[in-house]
């Protein structure tokens, strides 16, 4: 347990030529919490994460986990360093199948095993998320909301301290997001601090303890979830001045 | 509960088969032998080749490279040094290339990799042209190195047999997993945790240095090479063909593909010197077409359809 935030962001800055992707962006997430981030499409909330991941390289700022810091470091490091992430297009891998999918979380993750050690543990890891009727099928094979569980599953194999998740709720059906926001759910009450890029704001409200909202690269408000998505400036942002 | 032992029941079968193979040229005619030693070598190419390129789906057209390297490491220093320690270094020159290119150019992506390691083989061969013409003052060397073609099958048939069942252990360990994760999706693989930089370039190098050593062991067939035969750059497509044909799902499957093209090879070239391209050319086709898995594919499917048409003729009987 940390006294300070697990993960410190302050002055997180990205321009892609002269579009200011992210501007000083400062965010605190403290342990065995969900903190949702939120705002219209193009906002930079998943620049934020691939700056975070090591995907993309930050003009400036800095980010913490539990004190050191990991900006700079390839993507393959700050997941071992154990902070995993799913992806806004979900990424299962077509020609392998779910067990394998999962299996290459545990096999290069923050605490590597070989395959032999690993199999077990990715069964009963697949029964977790609801996975076990299908670990033989390719990823090719799957439905939507099975490849979305494939690669959460996959993340959660790295064995995280932190899980980003972008717009991992995005395309369920009502009867297939109550199954998503009660698997978060379980997954944070087990001890995991996650941060959420959402739009459907039925799971915001569900989960997160704390929402920030960017708005063009910048934060423009942060707070509980009923204050936060009762803030006119939000609604301004998201649906436009005349129905703000 | 512990988990059942992996069955090892064909190791003993695989090892009779290598020392019954091993045995082969007392039985056979010199021709057959220098026969055979085309598909050890061609089978240790295609297996290597595949290892990366077809898992990682980095295709690359440097085989040629590499192999002419092997070959001239053995012209420049067989009359100065003792024949083993030659293909060391042939095998390290190979490897410490390509720890250069690979990491040079392993970031480079899709058609450009392609590309790049097509020049390579054009780019190592002006250079030895270069070298020879304005160093040595020649542009051909003679081989004077006193091996048998028993001496070269066996040095091919160590090689070839190291080569693939090292892909099938490495297929099976971390290593295989991180290059099959790497071909599917490579942003996955940085996030799941893979190194895949160093797993590039350090199985990229590995495969290389088997081309060089397959390449300088190929040599001591040769009385006369010069930097054209050395660096051939239709061996690269062979060697891409050949894995196709075989398969490169399998450990096993490239170098299955290599015997019908060697002995296709040697059929059109005493027949039809002149058509080898032209048959090349088709079996690329027919196998793009008719054989996108390879052979190994085509015994996949049948496997999977004989059982089921033995159960529909039992259901009917």
């Amino acid at each position: 347990m940390t006294a300070g935030p697990l993960l410190a962001i302050q002055g997180l800055s990205k321009s892609f030529g002269g579009l200011q992707a992210v501007r000083d962006f400062d965010l605190d997430v403290p342990e065995r919490s969900i903190v949702g981030l939120i705002g219209p499409n193009g906002s930079g909330k998943t620049t934020v994460l691939n700056l975070v991941t090591g995907e993309i390289a930050a003009d400036g700022g800095s980010v913490r986990l539990d004190g050191r810091e990991i900006l700079g470091r390839p993507a393959f490091r700050v997941c071992r360093a154990r902070i995993a992430r799913t992806f806004q297009l979900v990424r299962v891998l077509p020609g392998m199948t779910t067990r394998e999918n999962v299996l290459i979380g545990r096999l290069f993750g923050s605490a590597p095993a070989t395959p032999e050690h690993a199999r077990k543990e990715i069964d009963a890891l697949l029964d977790r998320v609801g996975l076990s009727d299908l670990a033989d099928q390719t990823g090719a094979q799957l439905t939507y909301i099975d490849q979305k569980r494939v690669e959460l599953a996959r993340a959660l194999a790295t064995q995280p301290r932190l899980l980003l998740l972008d717009e991992w709720l995005a395309g369920l059906n009502p009867r297939e997001l109550q199954i998503g926001i009660e698997l978060i759910r379980r997954i944070r009450d087990e001890g995991m601090t996650i941060v959420m890029i959402e739009h459907v704001m039925e799971a915001i409200r569900a989960l997160c303890d704390h929402v920030v909202v960017m708005s063009a690269g910048g934060l423009i408000a942060a707070g509980a979830p009923d204050s936060v998505l009762n803030d006119p400036e939000v609604a301004r942002v998201y649906l436009g001045d005349d129905d703000a | 509960m512990a988990e059942k032992p992996a069955s090892r029941w064909w190791i003993a079968p695989a090892a009779a088969g290598v020392a019954f193979l091993a045995g082969l040229p007392l039985l056979l005619s010199a021709y057959t032998v220098s026969l055979l030693i085309s598909v050890l070598a061609y089978a240790s190419l295609a297996t290597s080749w595949a290892f990366f390129s077809g898992t990682t789906r980095y295709i690359s057209l440097a085989t040629a490279a590499f192999v002419g390297i092997g070959t001239y490491t053995v012209a420049l220093l067989s009359d100065h040094l003792p024949l083993a320690v030659v293909l060391a270094i042939a095998h390290m020159i190979g490897f410490v290339i390509a720890l250069g290119v690979g990491l040079s150019t392993l970031r480079l992506s899709g058609i450009y990799f392609v590309i790049f390691t097509f020049g390579l083989t054009e780019l190592i061969k002006q250079l030895v042209i270069w070298f020879e013409i304005n160093q040595t003052k020649t542009l051909a060397r003679y081989i004077f190195v006193n091996a048998s073609g028993t001496l070269i099958y066996e040095l091919l048939l160590a090689t070839a047999t190291i080569v693939i069942a090292g892909v099938w252990w490495l297929s099976r360990s971390r290593v295989g997993y991180a290059l099959r994760v790497i071909g599917e999706d490579e942003m996955v693989a940085r996030h799941s945790g893979i190194d895949t930089t160093r797993v590039k370039v350090l199985v990229f190098a590995a495969t290389s240095a088997v081309m060089s050593m397959v390449g300088a062991v190929l040599s001591l067939r040769y009385t006369y090479v010069d930097p054209n035969i050395a660096f051939n750059s239709l061996v690269s497509f062979q060697v891409l063909i050949m894995a196709l044909l075989g398969g490169i799902g399998r450990p096993w499957g490239p170098a299955l593909g290599a015997v019908p093209l060697v002995l296709l090879s040697e059929l059109l070239s005493g027949t039809f010197p002149h058509h080898f391209g032209i048959a090349l050319g088709i079996c690329f086709v027919v196998i793009v077409f008719f054989l996108p898995g390879g052979v190994m594919g085509l015994v996949d499917r049948w496997s999977a359809w004989l059982p089921r048409s033995a159960l529909r003729r039992r259901k009917e009987s």
